[in-house]
């Protein structure tokens, strides 16, 4: 196995009881998202977006992953438009009409994350727009998918990779997915994209047990980003959309189960 | 949370700058102290791909080191030469 080789660090498999956890943080973040789709209108302030989520969290028994890791101001990222992922949400980033605006989310729940993304449309959205989203939704499905026991990783990032291409997008490729469970960041790395020798991760068997973030970041142009002065926020270098879809799934014998679902 | 991908040894290396050095002394955990050519010192590693193979980094040896531009007191030997 891939521990084996030394070249990735240790990758745990939940046991039923903790998956049984990490489902119920999952669900934790599933609603904040739903409470965030519920609010997200134009004129909203990312703001308050962000204050619904976290009072959702909080309320549930659990705490917002994000807020302070490695300093992180928020317990939601706000992605407007050209922001890829980690926005910060302020008073004065207000949500606009024609926006595709990303949030994404994590709950801590008896020591076990749970981590999600979706984009939304703020009120009427063009129809191009439309399509990156529906792209990088199903782009998402595609990897979840793919997240089949006994498949590589590379199955996973392949399917995204295929799939959001051929609809001529492009994938992020400095961001990547990942491992979940006692830490929101755990290993393995699970990238979006196939680039030989990148990635020891790729060789990595999936076995029932896993869990990872499938999170594809899909630009409508290039898949270069650029990163603010806040060493936080990521920008598509070309200006274009962005819409990121994420979902926290455990590798199981019977196929992929998302856990960060209602 | 999106993570951000890790770089990779080649990337790392794009960011390095090369300069040149002595060995002078072999400290624990392959750690060697290296005295640059340009009379600073600086603790410097073996290069994943020199460990590859079975070359013995010892006192005198004229290597390589790449510095990292973060930390100019750190450094990976990447070359030993003859």
């Amino acid at each position: 196995m891939a521990q084996r080789r030394g070249r990735i660090a240790q990758i745990t498999r939940k046991s039923a009881r903790e998956l049984e956890i990490m489902r119920e943080a999952g669900r934790i973040v599933a609603q904040a998202l739903e409470v965030m789709r519920q609010a997200s209108e134009p004129g909203v302030s990312t703001d308050e977006i962000d204050r619904l989520a976290e009072e959702t969290i909080v309320s549930a028994g659990a705490i917002p992953s994000f807020k302070g890791y490695h300093g992180y101001p928020a317990a939601i990222c706000a992605d407007p438009d050209d922001i890829v992922v980690h926005g910060f949400p302020s008073d004065t980033m207000v949500l606009q009409e024609g926006q595709v605006f990303g949030v994404d989310v994590g709950a801590e729940y008896m020591g076990y994350h749970g981590d999600a993304a979706r984009t939304f449309a703020i009120g009427e959205i063009s129809a191009e727009k439309q399509r990156l989203m529906d792209a990088g939704l199903e782009g998402l499905r595609r990897g979840i998918a793919a997240a089949q026991a006994g498949n590589r990783l590379v199955a996973i990032s392949s399917a995204v990779q295929t799939y959001v291409e051929a609809q001529g997008y492009s994938v992020v490729r400095d961001l990547v997915g990942h491992g979940i469970g006692r830490a929101m960041h755990e290993p393995p790395q699970v990238p979006n994209f196939v680039q030989e020798g990148h990635f020891a991760e790729y060789n990595l068997t999936l076995r029932p047990g896993h869990t990872l973030a499938i999170e594809p970041m899909v630009n409508a142009g290039t898949y270069a980003v650029v990163q603010d002065a806040n060493r936080w926020t990521i920008r598509t270098a070309d200006g274009q959309p962005s819409v990121h879809f994420e979902n926290t799934i455990a590798v199981s014998k019977n196929g992929p189960v998302i856990l960060t679902a209602l | 949370m999106a993570k951000k991908r890790k770089q990779t040894e080649a990337e790392k290396q794009k960011k390095a700058i090369p300069v040149r050095g002595t060995v002078m002394e072999k400290l624990p955990n392959a750690v060697f102290r290296v005295e640059l050519d340009n009379g600073h010192e600086v603790l410097a590693h073996v290069s994943g791909k020199i460990r590859t193979r079975v070359i013995r980094v010892m006192a005198g040896d004229k290597v390589t080191v790449e510095l990292s531009p973060y930390d100019l007191t750190r450094g990976r030997i990447t070359w030993l030469h003859k």
